[in-house]
């Protein structure tokens, strides 16, 4: 028996008033408009007034629209029909095919008791030697992509997808360009993985309240195929967009901005979701990839800033390649002692003597003369940015390792390295 | 009981309409179906009554019924706070697994303390004997401490001891003692008492000036930077600088009887690292696990924001519990700015005039009250105490003029700012040698800190010179100061983390290596030419890095020490007498 309104009191941006009772806070709600119905959200209660935030927008809602509220909070249908579908925002089906009303499940639920949570453990695999080598990525941890609109982060995400080794791959869609979207489903469907993939996809075209959803129904599907035991890599591009709706529906709803107009929350906002990430005991696990693109290349602007504090590390993508400065798993230390008994020390005498190089192209720019020690160092940064920084280089990460000791025996002394004699004995290649 | 029924709800905010008495920051519980989710009174006007819920909202609806507790929000005090897990409203994780399994559940809410164990109870009075709030009535064995049982902080006055349960074995919820006060008024008194964690404990004769070094085995605090027992520092630094892994290698090794963690408002994942790798780590000095001088406050950032707020203070009176038995307690909290962020949106939905980056205005005093619970005391029996206090800072943009860095400066002792530019080239632990300061004394002898930090301002001077004038451009024996003052900086003030040797450096160690340093430092050595300098400098590095990695009871250890100090002397160097004089005081 649900209760139908015909009377809409207010309508200011995407948020109509009615005067309803009852009514929980985050309900949901159908509006009917002759363009058609849209969902809506509860988000205020305020005596006999409900305000419901409309999915579809505002535009062409008449005041004598109806409103039937649905007596529950929003939902998505999960079971293994999910495999292979595309979905829009709203978590109607965008490829199609038959719509999905089993088994529904309510989006953004609990946090995880973190006395339940373990210790992150198993590494993933990509192949690519800025990842695996220097920022190691760690089944269930959150990451983001910093990147300037322009860079290849749609392909690097799709790469890492086809490359790492997951039973399942959900990609969230916020904002996407339509060419985009066909990029991810073409190419996923290239590499085979599309039949183990779900999209929910709301491209730049549609109703920015769909994007604020994405992100919640995707993670609220892999929470439920990781309780199944799968593990999940949730790819999310891209949640600059994301903030960007929350950031537009704040100021529409007229609470005080904290920061660049960004919602006083926006921390408490992102961390919600990304903390979805995890692995769960005696079932699966579900990773997080995404990407952030960075307003006018600047990291301290609110969105990336708020992202850096809550994500496990970041890989930056610059000029075409994952920056080694910024760059930072959080979590590769907990991984990277069992590897190889070189792989935290080398990775920190590489990055020691790339930060110097950097310097001494510093100094070279302004025509300083270079010393012998400077040309050591220009030398060993043009290696190493062939070798190993080139995303192209697709090698395994023992591989890699001997790369970087071959690098540093060209171009170094053992004792300029900065590396312990243990490690210089054992894997030093040539004179010691 | 005062009753009310929920009017609005907005976000974790809701309005309650009630004509009955209602206290300032009282719980309430909003009765949701079978549901009763807690609350705290954040504002009354008249019969309107706004509440912060400390869980989801969702759910709730105009009309629900609401009961007032009459009691403000407060922690469970006595026996068997130590070990624990709790989230932000003192709620034991562990249990709470047990019972519902993978996820938090909203309105689930345990008891803090376990009933079901029995105490040893040992009596330190006897009948006749007057008492005072926060005295010691007698003792029960807590893992390796002395758990003083004291009368409860809120019995306000003198009490006499009418009775008192002979040594033994008791329950928390039985009665050890009854006391009865001038006017007649009797009270049992059990081994457990509840406090409201946003007043301050307050039971102890005087405050004293922190002074004694409070030990972390982290080179760069404990000689450059020090922090005092009692006293209290904050570790402001942008993200990925390094906050958490300093806080969590200070909990590791810092020298105090218990230590507290508050993890506020971020990642959980940081935490369980904690949890589950305390309980396997040794503690060489008692031979006990960590885990057992510690108590976890974990309310991380997907939790609900609400409590957030309320976990720095229950951390900080369990802290001050401990400190009344004569204990030296550390509160280690990450991070303070996701407690002001939370006070930040309760703020803007309560529509309070905003201040700067919309913090409301009272965020200075909040903080200054919540850093001021530290402190060293002096307790009633004439024992001391002390509660030290650190907590890290978030700046937005990792800009530390913004105003919870700000705020947090003005009022602690000691500011370890980590460096976005010192991270970036893997210099652990990136506290910035130059921008940080300490109030307060050290393990060294402050002339010898500042002998060798001289060096590090001149080396920072030099460099920045280099980068105009270019290495030619630099005299031989500036560019001399600048390699001692990198080398101390690489064999130094940074310090590796993950090494089991060199994470934890005694100060008998420090001030053992710190000697050669400065005998280093001290020395003037004639070079050919920079490449000579240069190289003969990378030689010692690397010795001296060897060195850190080696136990210090090694023959090994000696036979690095004295090659560092031959290759200095073969050189045959004059020494500068100023530095000569400071090593001899480090004898
Ligand atoms: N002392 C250290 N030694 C080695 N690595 C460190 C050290 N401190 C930080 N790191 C590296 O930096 C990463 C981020 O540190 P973290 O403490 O999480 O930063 P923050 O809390 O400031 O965001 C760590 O995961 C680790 O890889
Ligand atoms: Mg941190």
């Amino acid at each position: 028996m649900n209760k139908i309104y015909s009377r809409i009191e207010s309508i200011v941006g995407n948020v109509i008033a009615v005067e309803a009772q009852d009514i929980a806070y985050g309900e949901l709600a159908q509006v009917n408009t002759r363009y058609g119905a849209s969902l809506a959200e509860t988000i205020r209660l305020d005596g006999k007034m409900v305000y419901l935030q409309v999915f579809s927008g505002s535009r062409g809602i008449s005041t004598g629209d109806e409103v039937r509220f649905l007596g529950h909070p929003m939902q998505v249908s999960f079971s293994d029909d999910l495999m292979g579908r595309i979905f829009d925002g709203a978590g109607e089906p965008r490829d199609g095919g038959p719509d999905l009303t089993e088994n529904l499940i309510t989006i953004a639920g609990p946090a995880v008791n973190p006395y339940q949570r373990i210790i992150p453990r198993e590494m993933i695999r990509t192949g690519i030697p800025m990842i695996d080598v220097f920022n190691t990525l760690v089944k269930s941890q959150k990451l983001p992509i910093f990147s300037v609109s322009g860079e290849p982060y749609n392909p690097l995400l799709a790469r890492i997808a086809m490359q790492a080794e997951v039973d399942l791959i959900i990609l969230g869609g916020m904002g996407l360009k339509y060419d985009d979207y066909l990029f991810f489903k073409d190419t996923l469907e290239q590499g085979g993985s599309l039949s183990k993939t779900i999209m929910f996809v709301h491209t730049a075209a549609d109703p920015i309240v769909e994007c604020l959803m994405v992100p919640d129904i995707s993670l609220a599907i892999a929470e439920r195929f990781a309780l199944k035991g799968k593990n999940v890599l949730v790819l999310l591009s891209d949640m600059t967009n994301f903030a960007d709706a929350l950031k537009e529906i704040a100021i529409t709803q007229e609470q005080v901005p904290s920061n660049r107009g960004y919602p006083g929350d926006l921390y408490s906002q992102l961390a919600a979701r990304y903390e979805k990430a995890v692995d769960f005991s005696d079932a699966g696990s579900i990773t997080i990839l995404a990407v952030t693109t960075m307003p006018g290349d600047d990291v301290t602007h609110p969105i990336p800033d708020n992202t850096g504090y809550i994500t496990e590390g970041q890989f930056y993508l610059r000029d075409g390649h994952i920056e080694p400065f910024g760059s930072l798993s959080r979590l590769k230390q907990l991984v990277n002692a069992k590897t190889r008994e070189d792989h935290r020390s080398i990775m920190d005498a590489m990055i020691k003597l790339f930060a110097a190089y950097r310097d001494t192209l510093e100094k070279k720019s302004m025509g300083f003369q270079m010393s012998a020690w400077d040309r050591k160092l220009l030398k060993y940064g043009e290696l190493f940015e062939q070798r190993i920084m080139d995303l192209s280089v697709n090698i395994p990460l023992e591989k890699a390792l001997d790369l970087c000791w071959e690098t540093l025996a060209e171009c170094f002394e053992p004792r300029e390295t900065g590396l312990r004699s243990d490690l210089i004995q054992k894997f030093w290649i040539g004179k010691k | 009981m005062t009753e009310g029924f929920v009017t609005a709800v907005n976000g974790n905010m809701v309005s309650i309409q009630t004509e009955g008495i209602v206290t300032m920051n009282e719980v309430a519980y909003i009765l949701v179906g079978e549901r009763r989710l807690k609350s705290e009174v954040i504002r009354i006007r008249g019969t309107s009554v706004q509440a912060q819920v400390y869980e989801i909202t969702k759910g709730i609806r105009v009309g629900n019924r609401v009961e007032f507790s009459n009691e403000l929000l407060s922690v469970e005090l006595g026996p068997g706070l130590l070990g624990q897990i709790y989230d932000g409203l003192q709620n034991p994780l562990p249990e709470i697994a047990n019972k519902v399994g993978y996820f938090l559940e909203p309105g689930l809410y345990l008891r803090a303390l376990p009933r079901d164990i029995k105490w040893h109870f040992t009596p330190l009075l006897r009948k006749g004997d007057v008492l005072k709030r926060g005295m010691g009535i007698g003792w029960v064995p807590e893992r390796y401490f002395r758990h003083i049982i004291m009368m409860p902080f809120d019995l306000y006055g003198e009490w006499k001891v009418i009775e008192i349960a002979p040594e033994g074995d008791y329950t928390i919820d039985e009665a050890i003692a009854e006391v009865a006060d001038s006017k007649g008024n009797k009270r049992h008194i059990r081994m457990c008492f509840s406090w409201p964690v946003k007043r301050a404990v307050d039971c102890y004769s005087e405050r004293l000036k922190p002074s004694e070094p409070l030990v972390t085995k982290t080179r760069i605090i404990d000689t450059f930077f020090p922090v005092a027992k009692g006293g209290t520092y904050c570790i402001p630094g942008p993200f990925g600088a390094g906050k958490t892994v300093l806080q969590q290698v200070t909990s590791r090794h810092a020298e105090v009887d218990i230590v507290l963690i508050a993890a506020c408002g971020e990642r959980a994942g940081e935490v369980v690292e904690t949890l589950k790798e305390f309980p396997q780590i040794i503690d060489p000095k008692t031979g006990r696990s960590l885990m057992e001088r510690t108590v976890i406050i974990c309310n991380t950032s997907s939790m609900p924001v609400a409590a957030r707020e309320a976990s720095v203070y229950t951390a900080v009176t369990i802290a001050e519990y401990y400190r009344q038995m004569g204990l030296d307690v550390l509160l280690l909290a990450d991070s303070t700015s996701r407690w002001a962020q939370a006070m930040r949106e309760m703020s803007g939905r309560l529509e309070e005039i905003p201040g700067e980056e919309a913090f409301p205005a009272y965020l200075e005093s909040v903080i200054a009250a919540f850093y001021e619970r530290a402190g060293i005391v002096r307790l009633y029996n004439g024992k001391e105490g002390s509660l030290t206090i650190g907590g890290t800072v978030s700046p937005a943009g990792g800009n530390f003029e913004e105003p919870v860095t700000q705020a947090t400066l003005k009022v602690v002792g000691a500011f370890h700012g980590l460096s976005r530019e010192r991270s970036d080239a893997r210099k652990y632990p990136s506290i910035h040698p130059l921008d940080s300061w300490s109030k307060y004394d050290g393990i060294m002898p402050k002339s010898t800190v500042r002998y060798a930090h001289s060096f590090l301002e001149r080396g920072a001077e030099i460099s920045a010179m280099m980068k105009v004038v270019g290495e030619e451009g630099t005299s031989l024996e500036d560019y001399v100061i600048y390699l001692k003052s990198e080398f101390l900086d690489a064999v130094y003030l940074q310090q590796n983390s993950f090494d089991p040797v060199d994470a934890a450096v005694s100060p008998a160690r420090q001030r053992h290596v710190f000697k050669l340093i400065l005998k280093i430092l001290a020395a003037d050595i004639r070079f050919s030419d920079k490449e000579e300098a240069r190289n003969f400098f990378y030689e010692l590095r690397q010795t001296m890095l060897d060195l850190n990695g080696t136990p210090q009871d090694s023959d090994m250890f000696n036979a690095l020490y004295n090659r560092v100090d031959a290759a200095l002397v073969d050189r045959e160097p004059e020494f500068d007498n100023r530095g000569l004089k400071l090593m001899s005081t480090l004898e």
